[in-house]
């Protein structure tokens, strides 16, 4: 095994600690769902079209394929929720009589190989009756717009509204109102492992074992046991090493649903490997919104309202277990940002297209509404002849609690410590100067700002504000010190990059005075780890270090009870330290391994006071608490090409406390690298027909290596009062801020022209488009 | 993404090859060299050749050879070969200075030159310097040899004057004067994808005056070509940013160009303007 960072003494907790993870991962031993053998493979056969009447199937003569005609029993997939006209879309696990995006999954082929698998699918001949698709969410809410699913007038599956009362009389009153149209394209997740589902029958249980890249191990067996009518208990959901997920492997999928039917059925076992191109069509989409938003500003450039109108295109589902209310709904909540302003109205609706299901990913409608309020900001600054920081300092929340307008509670943040500690780090005089002269060349070098909140580590309750059938929130984990004094977690969560095993075990080495060599953290096995969430929404340092922290100050506890006994000392002079318990001021000690195996196997010393073996449960369900942050970005545009280059990026952020830093600047350069996706490069486009014109890596376009900037990272660690380990989720903010700072920085660059962009990404070609309008109009008052 | 079954040979030497590609050349056979763009068409299916000869193990195929006036480059030589010039003449540098914008390493490490001159795909380096410099191309069946003038060889989007049964066997390049000048610009959105757009130019200058340009555009049209508006532009004149940017104009306008989803043919002028310009700045610098 790979030295861990020696201690002397120091806390674990606040160290860059390598992660345990990696060496299995970097030698290629990690265990992959794609790396299992299995008797049978399946390809789906996916619509060609994007909506229509499926008029008939035709297999080939002796190959296995199942259809919806073959799933009798199995219900939809249906998820729920109990607010904003939510109308509950159902979606068949195959397609059944009608196809509504094309990708769907519409037949199982099954074969003994993945190549004879896809021979035969080639093979599968579906006959549509195909009727217009509706692409755009705006062309399917306009009056008389074909019908998606009966149960969704107008193609409206949820619909949120919200004005403060007094709005109108604010809003009247304004000085100055600031508006924008911001357009956010379609986005895919594109983790580097696509999705991948392998169920294995066993004849002596009658079980069934699913082994997939899932970031919710527990949910899934739930939700696959509900869907199929089995009981929970005959199956099990393993997640191995799973390649990165995003938000896209949260979400159910049918092709999941499939395999455990198959694995039932054929008392054997089947796997299915996606590619790139199903993966790019067919697994979950995300970020598909346009956003109108008017900012009511005082004569001094104080924000005093927001009205906003969202419509988010969820596709042609809804996915379980957020429903596609994830991000119309987020949208909504967190329009306000970072900003005091205490009236708003928004109407917030998820329009149902005939495009591939949405689902959470990353940062979930934050990149989008940081996006549309920073580029609001920046306008409100020109307009009032401000610099876009000085509009910041006079719009930031300042004092906490803070209650917004949605009636979300603030409990503490540093927005303008974090600005003013990124304006410092980034020199801006000297940036200003350094532009200047850039210009008189014909360079264009520009500057963008982006200040945000980051929701973090929230509990049931967050989720049952939103009316959410399945209201996810608290984690649970159970440690155990063996008798030989090692020590396991279990825990709920399901790490999938993140680094959890080794954060969860510098917490557990502090608590219980070991090193972290001797502790394991086990996850994403629903025979072993304990019912658990799973990891997502920036969530699991927060809360299952929580949970851990609990489950370890409980070990620590009967530690020091059955040391104070062993060393017959009082329990206030036992030190828990390297391993054992010492009693302070003396010489006298005893292994944790040595109490260990007494509390297993000695219990009769300790006269029934002390229960026997060492195993304890910590459950943690906080309030949830923000992060927040200051990304700035500097680019240069190429005005003749319309290529925008990131010169370099900064970050000023806050995440209360630190528990590695290493681990935590990952979290934040991995998501800018998304945020840069976002800002510049990533869409995933439809033509006309509902096709999908970005079907491969060379079309959709995530940022390599060589689109990195240099990126400089502050960390102000102001610890949490609302979480027990004093730390706070930071695993979405990279992507929050990039795209606002990137798409500001581009706009300050271009400033000189008078040209604004508000759609992302920002490629050259949209780039160039706004440049020759700018340079037509000019040419045409001239 | 799984291709299609078919039968691989593996001929040793050229006659064989000849032979095996005469017979499977009915039943969509092809010739699988470095594989990098052939493969990923057959993991899309969007190709299903029933058959592939696979060049790679032909004794000689994979030999650099000049005779003092053209530069011979072999079906198996990888674009890798010209991370360092391969020959003492402007044209080694040029070479090497366009190889690092095709992909990414590991691909250079496999893709064949004349790979990718039979794949011929609109934004292909080497397809912008065989038309740029008047390459020919050497085309050899069971039938016989025969040259083609890289003005005859592009035949459109992926399409070229190699008949079925044909191997391109070698691609001979003129060696430049050695004072020639040359330079080279492309746009792609990211490192290593394939250009949006690509200009390749060459000349001399004498007596102050730009002579002899070779102008060449790529990824802008269906085929990479010489554009003659834009040299008739240079020749003449001093080097210089006027000139440069005349011969930009000219080949902007010039251009029919190709248009996508997301690029219009104005913005494809604006590229061409662009890189055509700084690969004329490059050609100074
Ligand atoms: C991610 C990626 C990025 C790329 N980026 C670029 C880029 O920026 N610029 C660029 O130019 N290329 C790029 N390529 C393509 C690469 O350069 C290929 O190597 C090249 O296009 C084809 O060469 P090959 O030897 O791999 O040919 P193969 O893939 O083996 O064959 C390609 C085609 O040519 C035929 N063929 C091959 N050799 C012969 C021959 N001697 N005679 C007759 N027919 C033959 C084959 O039958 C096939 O139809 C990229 C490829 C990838 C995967």
């Amino acid at each position: 095994m790979t030295a861990h960072t020696k201690g002397t003494g120091l806390k674990w907790v606040g160290r860059a600690m390598r992660r345990v993870e990696d060496p299995a991962l970097v030698q290629g031993q990690g265990h992959f769902t794609a790396d299992l053998p299995a008797v049978h493979w399946v390809r789906f056969v996916r619509s060609p079209n994007a909506a229509g009447k499926i008029k008939s199937i035709a297999k080939p003569a002796g190959a296995l394929v199942i259809t919806a005609a073959d799933l009798k029993g199995v219900k939809p997939i249906t998820p729920m929720l109990h607010k904003f006209s939510y109308r509950p879309v159902a979606q068949p696990i195959l397609a059944e009589t009608k196809v509504r995006y094309v990708g769907e999954a519409v037949a199982a082929v099954v074969a003994a190989s993945e190549e004879y698998a896809e021979d035969i699918a080639d093979l599968v001949e579906i006959d549509i009756d195909e009727t217009a698709p509706l692409i755009d969410a705006r062309d399917a809410l306009k009056d008389g717009a074909p019908q998606i699913h009966a149960v969704a007038p107008g193609n409206v599956i949820l619909e949120g509204k919200h004005k403060t009362p007094g709005f109108d009389a604010v809003w009247a009153a304004a000085a100055k109102v600031i508006k924008i149209d911001a357009r956010s394209h379609r986005q895919n997740a594109t983790p580097m492992e696509a999705r991948a589902g392998h169920a294995a029958y066993d004849a002596a249980t009658g079980r069934v074992t699913l082994t997939c890249t899932t970031q919710m191990p527990h949910l899934m067996r739930t939700a696959i046991a509900d869907v199929l009518g089995m009981p929970e208990s005959d199956l099990r959901v393993i997640a191995p090493d799973v390649g990165g997920g995003f938000g896209q492997k949260m979400s159910l999928c049918a092709e999941y649903v499939v395999l455990v039917w198959l694995a039932r059925k054929l008392k054997s076992s089947v796997a299915w490997t996606e590619d790139r191109r199903e993966n790019l069509i067919a697994s979950f989409h995300s970020r598909d919104q346009y956003i109108t938003l008017e900012g009511a500003f005082d004569k001094d450039a104080k924000l005093l309202a927001l009205r906003a109108d969202v419509v988010s295109n969820v596709g042609a589902y809804s996915c379980f277990p957020t429903t596609s209310g994830v991000e119309p709904l987020m949208a909504m909540a967190e329009m306000p940002g970072p900003y005091d302003v205490q009236q708003y109205q928004c109407l917030a609706r998820g329009v149902l297209t005939n495009t591939c299901t949405m689902a959470a990913y990353r940062g979930v409608s934050r990149p989008i509404i940081t996006f549309t309020l920073e580029r609001l900001m920046d306008k409100a600054a020109s307009a009032f002849a401000l610099d876009p920081i000085d509009i910041r300092r006079r719009n930031l929340i300042e004092k906490f609690p803070y209650t917004s307008a949605m009636g979300l509670v603030y409990d503490e943040a540093t927005y303008k410590e974090t600005l003013e500690m990124a304006v410092k780090a980034i020199d801006v005089p000297a940036f200003r100067k350094r532009q200047e002269e850039a210009r008189k060349q014909g360079r264009y070098l520009g500057i963008g700002f982006a200040t945000f909140s980051e929701r973090t580590g929230y509990g049931s309750p967050a989720f049952a504000a939103r009316g959410m059938e399945i209201t996810p929130g608290w984690e649970t984990v159970i440690l155990t010190v063996d008798p030989s004094g090692f020590v396991e977690a279990r825990i709920g969560s399901s790490p999938h990059g993140q680094g959890l095993r080794t954060t969860l075990a510098q917490i557990i080495a502090d608590e219980i005075g070991v090193t972290p060599d001797v502790i394991k953290v086990v996850h994403g096995d629903t025979d072993t780890s304990p019912y658990g969430w799973g990891t997502f929404a920036s969530r699991s340092l927060v809360i299952s270090g929580g949970a851990t922290l609990i489950a370890a100050q409980k070990v620590r506890a009967k530690l020091i009870k059955i040391a104070s006994t062993m060393l017959e000392a009082a329990p206030h002079d036992i030190v828990l330290e390297n391993g054992a318990a010492k009693v302070a001021g003396t010489d006298r000690s005893v292994t944790i391994a040595k109490m260990a195996r007494e509390a297993y196997t000695q219990t009769h010393r300790f006269k029934g006071e002390i229960e026997p073996g060492m195993t304890e449960t910590g459950t943690y369900d906080p309030p949830g608490t923000f992060s927040n942050a200051c990304h700035v970005a500097i680019v240069e545009v190429d005005i003749e090409t319309g290529h925008a280059r990131i010169e370099k990026f900064l970050v000023a952020e806050d995440a209360g406390r630190i528990i590695n830093p290493m681990i935590a600047d990952g979290q934040v350069i991995g998501g800018i690298a998304q945020g840069i996706g976002n800002a510049l490069l990533e869409e995933i486009i439809y033509d006309d027909g509902g096709g999908i014109l970005t079907a491969n890596l060379a079309d959709y376009m995530p940022p390599t290596a060589r689109e990195m900037p240099p990126i400089e990272l502050h960390h102000l660690e102001t610890p949490s009062t609302q979480s027990i380990t004093k730390a706070k989720g930071l695993g979405e903010g990279g992507c929050i801020g990039a795209p606002a700072a990137i798409v500001n920085a581009i706009n300050d660059a271009l400033s000189p022209f008078g040209v604004q962009i508000d759609e992302m990404p920002a490629t050259p070609q949209r780039i160039r488009t706004a440049l020759r309008d700018a340079e037509k109009a000019a040419k045409k008052t001239a | 993404m799984k291709p299609a079954p078919f039968i691989r040979h593996v001929p040793k030497t050229l006659d064989e090859a000849l032979k095996i590609l005469s017979e499977v050349a009915g039943q969509d056979g092809r010739v699988l060299a470095g594989g990098q763009s052939l493969v990923p068409i057959m993991a899309f299916r969007l190709a299903k050749p029933a058959h592939l000869v696979d060049i790679n193990e032909v004794e000689g195929l994979d030999r650099i050879t000049s005779d003092g006036k053209t530069l011979s480059i072999g079906a198996c030589v990888r674009h890798a070969a010209f991370h360092k010039p391969v020959v003492d003449n402007p044209l080694g540098a040029l070479l090497t200075f366009v190889a690092r914008h095709i992909a990414h390493y590991p691909i250079r490490t496999r893709g064949t030159f004349c790979g990718s001159l039979a794949h011929a795909d609109p934004s292909a380096e080497w397809c912008l310097v065989a038309a740029t410099l008047d390459a020919t191309m050497v085309a050899q069946s069971t039938r016989g040899e025969r040259s083609i003038a890289a003005a005859d060889y592009f035949q459109g989007i992926m399409s070229t004057a190699l008949a079925e049964d044909e191997l391109l066997t070698q691609v001979r390049l003129p060696l430049l004067a050695p004072d020639a000048k040359f330079g080279f610009n492309e746009f792609s959105r990211r490192a290593g994808d394939f250009a949006m757009s690509a200009a390749l130019v060459t000349y001399t200058v004498q007596g102050g005056k730009i002579a002899g340009a070779h102008i060449g555009v790529g990824g802008a049209e269906p085929s990479p070509r010489r554009m003659a508006d834009a040299e008739a532009a240079l020749n003449g004149q001093a080097p210089g940013d006027k000139a440069f940017r005349a011969a930009a104009e000219a080949a902007a306008s010039a251009i029919d160009p190709l248009e996508d989803h997301q690029t219009t043919g104005e913005y494809r002028r604006d590229l061409v303007r662009a890189v055509v310009r700084r690969a004329l700045e490059n050609s100074v610098s």
